[in-house]
């Protein structure tokens, strides 16, 4: 440690100093390109500011006013809309996910081409939501090869319209956000499950447990944290649920409005230059997310063998 | 530990095994069937004429693949070539700055010792699960006033201030970068950033090129901020241009230009994927937090 040389204390700031160096670019660009844009978001939500036609209303401070047309018109019905197609594809996501995780780390079954399953379960992950969007579109059109095929095979009389109908747009939705996410939940859930102390099942297998016992006394209980996580973030991606509803109704909501996400309703007020109510939809969803972040940030550092574990998470789109 | 039971086990629950396993097959042929029929379909869909694809599926390729690809990319209403160079250069630059300065924010917190050393990692890790898209409207207006509205700087630049891209490096340095090293170096002579360039960042090119090819594609598939900054025809990326296939009347389309143009922005991020896919699922079981 000791070099000899007096100026030990100067030597010592003179690293400090590179600390603040070394992290300079993040904080600056993040309070250039994330925070100040943040606050002047916040700001803009309590004023009056739109374009009508060429002309720029505003901005004129209103004080709550657009926080309180937005409740009393059309964010509950887009947030229970968001709400209901993240959970309509996360319910199947999490059981799917748990089920493949559970037979990829069973020893006694011990699955052979693992690696390849797990390539193919994760592909739809890295897929551009909205070229997939674009895809599903054509190929659930009303005279699109499904209802081609579906009309010529017998199974329909005529072609189903997926896309005007309620549950048929926001099942494709739904669907769609499980197929491109159950793969990465299962590979996290498989290191969770992975991270669980082999000893514990050796001495509940020796104890004459059966393999339902054991997953439901052991297995559950020690990944409930990543699981915890897994849910959080899903929530955080359901929340910004955007490119594939948009593309697949062409930001139109389709059929009623009802596939209407709280990111599309923001979208569609920033096309209007209605900055005033697009800062309004923003802070709401910033307040959601900051609760969900402080609960993210609880779980990341409430104790170290928690958050060893957790780190294996992901943020979901 | 699987071997030895099964020598002693009866034939009846051996059975019972192979019964499981074949069940365990069947599951996973459907969900491999599921997550690749789709693809398989917009390869073959993108190999055959307009009329054809109205026919409804078939399992064998077309012959207007070369058609349909020369159509699309010398399409008069379509800048396609220009939308994948600007994909190109935004998703290489973001990968390059994301991975490089999270590196260095990770390395200063980790190397260093300084008063608010704490202070911003909790920061980092309170802002890593916040959505980008809520700060939209701020940031549109910020990008105007600077006069960098229509243009690819606002899109990658960002990407240096990536929190989960550090949040890796963090972890991976944690439990792959010695200290000793970085002190054997000091002693050398060697300066802080010389130390960084040339013995930490090598050590950490396994995390590296992880966290490249996750924020590639994160760039590559963006559509919410381009779309709200992009005006001219020759500035838009990608997903912009999907976008506006969607919003063209789709009936005049040629559907094979349609499919060809979907195939275009995904197939080359599934080529890289095939061969990079050990070390991807290996990154996000290590902790490959992926905005």
């Amino acid at each position: 440690m000791s070099t000899g040389r007096p100026p030990k204390k100067g030597k010592h700031i003179s690293y400090a100093k590179w600390g603040y160096i070394f992290i300079a670019p993040f904080f600056v660009v993040f309070l250039i390109f994330q925070l100040v844009p943040l606050g002047s978001t916040i700001y803009y939500s309590f004023f009056q500011y739109f374009r009508s036609g060429l002309r720029i209303i505003g901005p004129s401070f209103v004080g709550m006013k657009n926080y309180i047309s937005l409740f009393q018109t059309d964010l509950p019905k887009y947030f229970g809309n968001t709400m209901l197609m993240w959970v309509a594809g996360f319910v199947p996501q999490i059981l799917v996910a748990l089920l493949l995780a559970c037979w990829f780390t069973n020893e006694r079954l011990n699955l052979k081409g693992q690696r390849f399953f797990k390539t193919v379960i994760y592909m739809p992950n890295l897929i551009m939501a909205s070229a997939f969007a674009m895809l599903f579109f054509t190929l659930f059109s009303d005279n699109g090869p499904v209802n081609a095929s579906l009309v010529s095979m017998g199974i329909l009389k005529q072609p189903f319209q997926f896309l005007s109908n309620v549950s048929g747009a926001r099942g494709l939705v739904a669907f769609m956000n499980f197929l491109m996410w159950f793969g990465n939940t299962t590979i996290v859930l498989m290191a969770a499950i992975m991270g669980v102390d082999p000893g514990l099942y050796e001495a509940a297998e020796i104890d004459g447990a059966s393999s339902m016992q054991m997953f439901w006394k052991i297995t559950i209980p020690l990944i409930q944290p990543i699981m915890v996580y897994v849910l959080i973030t899903s929530l955080i991606g359901g929340l910004q649920m955007f490119d594939v509803p948009q593309i697949l109704t062409n930001g139109q909501g389709e059929p009623d409005r009802c596939t209407t996400t709280m990111i599309m309703y923001l979208n569609n007020h920033m096309y209007s230059k209605n900055y005033g109510m697009a800062g309004a939809v923003s802070t709401v969803l910033f307040v959601m997310c900051a609760v969900l972040c402080l609960l993210v940030y609880a779980s990341l550092t409430n104790d170290n063998d928690s958050a060893r574990k957790v780190r294996k998470g992901s943020a979901k789109s | 530990m699987s071997k030895a039971p099964e020598t002693n086990q009866t034939k009846g629950s051996k059975g019972k095994l192979t019964a499981a396993r074949i069940g365990c097959y069947i599951v996973l042929a459907i969900v491999c069937f599921l997550c690749l029929f789709f693809f398989y379909m917009l390869i073959i869909n993108s190999s055959r004429n307009t009329f054809q694809i109205q026919q409804g599926f078939s399992f064998l390729p077309g012959l207007s693949f070369g058609t349909n690809l020369n159509n699309t990319l010398n399409d008069a209403n379509i800048p396609v070539v220009s939308g994948i160079c600007n994909s190109l250069i935004v998703s290489a630059l973001s990968a390059v700055l994301a991975t490089y300065f999270s590196a260095m924010t990770a390395y200063g917190i980790h190397a260093y010792v300084f008063k608010f050393k704490r202070t911003a990692f909790a920061l980092i890790l309170l802002i890593m699960t916040m959505p980008t898209q809520i700060s939209a409207v701020g940031f549109v207006n910020e990008m105007q006033a600077m006069g960098l509205k229509d243009s690819l700087i606002p899109l990658f630049l960002p990407a240096i201030a990536s929190p989960v891209v550090f949040f890796f490096m963090k972890q991976y340095m944690d439990s792959n970068l010695p200290m000793e090293i970085v002190e054997a170096a000091r002693i050398d002579g060697s300066g802080e950033f010389h130390t960084f360039n040339t013995i930490v960042l090598p050590i950490m090119k396994p995390a590296v090129a992880v966290q490249m090819i996750f924020t590639f594609v994160g760039a590559w598939n963006n559509y919410f901020i381009p779309a709200l900054l992009l005006d001219s025809a020759n500035k838009k990326t990608l997903p912009i241009l999907i976008a506006q296939l969607r919003g063209a009347d789709f009936l005049k389309f040629d559907m094979g230009k349609v499919y060809m143009l979907i195939n275009i922005a995904i197939v080359p991020v599934i080529i890289v994927y095939l061969f990079l896919s050990k070390y991807i699922v290996g990154g996000v079981a290590l902790g490959g937090v992926k905005g």
